[in-house]
């Protein structure tokens, strides 16, 4: 019986050590190399820029419309409860307190990564399926220079302009329902969210948020691609992967994040 | 005048974990020669190219290029090396976001300061070459696996190597895009001055252009010689490689348990 369950426990630990530590020091030493090799996306910054195009600019339709949604929705909720209360008047800061602190860079970091990040993934994916990575290094490029590092930074670059947007959109379509659909007095909704939302609380620490999600999405995205093994299964698990792990790391971060910046004061 | 060696495998013995792929290979390529490896899909020739060129490191044994040891140089001294090669991939590896303009002035932007109307001019000039100058506007997506092939190889001499490399340039190709790439090879190498490896199993193709032919089984160097010297080979699995018989030393039949056994076990 003891025999089993030390089997059983021995099994585990190599199941986590050879799956996850192992694979999370190949994370880290990617991030570090990528982090190393990054000169050429700054000096050459048209390089950035391209990818900024493919990985934020293309992703602005599905941020803007689901902000606008979010907003509209937390509106509707807001009011309903609020009104309860007879406080129908804070309804602009209730929902741009929720959107810039919490739903703003969650919900647009967890489309970003669905989006671009998956995007990422799997065009790194691919060019080392049909052996454009390993054409580069013959032609002496470092890929991580050329190919990695750009869409690592456009993803940083990007994402807290995204949730910036995201955020926008969503006070605007709270004050779509709230103001034009509802009837909350128009003044109160924006001098209210003028008077109770901080710019360093409240803003700043959404657009630190937003940051952290930026990295951290652009870097799995960037190393599942690079890890993919070079066929078609291997980059549809790649791309899974990618999605998974970036959805479940901005919730675990936002955790750790949201207890950090936001203590009741 | 003595010809000098611009490549030099010696004692090569390459393993991915417990398999050796390849075992003790001896092998030379001479300063302006075109020569084949040739052999059996899987037989070691793809995984020879690839510590030719240091994209893998030998497990005994050295590989020199032009003089330098490839398999102990620092990752910028191999870099440095690699711009004085080129390889044409199997399939092109050709870049799917890059037009095929693109693609050839792909290492001249990497790793020169060229004003762009030079760039321009050189880069029509190496797709000119390979008479696809009419097709610089075009994606990769576009073009015909000859086109693509085609275009790859322009890249890979943009910068005028002194070493190519050739991996199975001749697969899935028709007729007509097989004989092109063919006489491009040896014209190519002819007047760059350049020195070639082609890795295939395209035998006809092969023992019309090439100098000099390395014949490889099952990770070891079997035979080595001209191309006449290949035709009149007597070696039976040789013989078997070059004139396509379907059954021989190299069995047509994967191992297996005995037949009856195996349809009469249930």
């Amino acid at each position: 019986m003891t025999g089993r369950i030390a089997e059983l426990l021995r099994a585990l630990g190599a199941r986590i050590i050879n799956n996850w530590v192992w694979r999370l020091g190949f994370a880290f030493r990617f991030l570090w190399f990528t982090l190393k090799e990054s000169g050429a996306s700054f000096r050459r910054f048209h390089l950035t820029i391209r990818e900024i195009y493919f990985t934020g600019v293309l992703s602005l339709i599905i941020i803007l419309v689901s902000g606008l949604f979010v907003g509209m929705v937390l509106a509707l909720q807001g009011y309903d409860t609020l009104v309860r209360f007879g406080s129908s008047e804070v309804l602009g800061v209730l929902v741009s307190l929720s959107l810039v602190r919490e739903l703003g860079p969650v919900v647009a970091g967890l489309l970003f990564a669905s989006r671009a990040g998956s995007a990422i993934t799997a065009e790194i994916g691919l060019m080392k399926a049909t052996e454009q990575l390993a054409a580069m290094e013959m032609m002496a490029v470092d890929p991580i220079a050329r190919v990695v590092a750009p869409r690592f930074w456009a993803g940083v670059i990007s994402m807290p302009l995204l949730a910036a947007l995201f955020s926008a959109m969503g006070v605007f379509g709270g004050y779509l329902v709230g103001v034009q659909l509802i009837g909350v007095d128009e003044g109160s909704f924006w001098s209210q969210m003028q008077a109770a939302v901080d710019f360093r609380e409240d803003v700043l620490n959404g657009v630190i948020k937003s940051l952290v999600f930026g990295v951290a999405v652009a870097w799995i995205a960037v190393y599942e691609g690079y890890d993919a093994a070079p066929t078609a299964e291997g980059v549809s698990g790649a791309t899974t992967r990618t999605v998974v792990t970036s959805s479940l790391a901005i919730l675990a971060l936002d955790v750790v994040l949201t207890a950090l910046m936001f203590r009741g004061t | 005048m003595a010809t000098s060696n611009l490549v030099e495998v010696q004692n090569v013995t390459f393993g991915y974990d417990e398999r050796q792929v390849l075992k003790d290979i001896n092998l030379v390529v001479p300063q302006g020669k075109v020569v084949a490896i040739m052999g059996l899909s899987g037989c070691g020739k793809t995984t020879l190219l690839r510590v030719i060129g240091g994209a893998l490191l030998p497990d005994r044994g050295e590989v020199r290029v032009a003089g330098r040891v490839v398999n102990k140089l620092s990752d910028p001294e191999l870099f440095a090396l690699r711009r004085r090669m080129g390889m044409l991939f199997q399939f092109g590896a050709l870049f799917t976001d890059l037009s095929s303009f693109e693609n050839v002035a792909f290492q001249m932007r990497e790793h020169t300061n060229l004003p762009e109307s030079i760039i321009r001019d050189l880069a029509l000039m190496k797709l000119q070459a390979v008479g696809l100058r009419g097709a610089a506007d075009l994606m990769p997506s576009e073009l015909s696996g000859g086109m693509a092939r085609r275009v790859a190889l322009a890249r890979s001499i943009a910068l005028d190597p002194m070493l190519m490399m050739y991996d199975e340039p001749f697969t899935g190709l028709d007729p007509i895009s097989l004989g092109v790439i063919g006489q491009l090879i040896r014209r190519l190498n002819d007047s760059l001055g350049a020195t070639s490896i082609v890795v295939t199993h395209d035998v006809a193709e092969a023992l019309e252009l090439v100098d000099y032919v390395y014949y490889m089984s099952v990770g070891k160097v079997e035979f080595q010689g001209t191309p006449d010297q290949v035709r009149a080979a007597g070696l039976s699995s040789l013989r078997q490689f070059v004139y396509g018989e379907p059954d021989g030393p190299v069995p047509f039949h994967y191992p297996a348990p005995d037949y009856r056994q195996d349809l009469l076990a249930q």
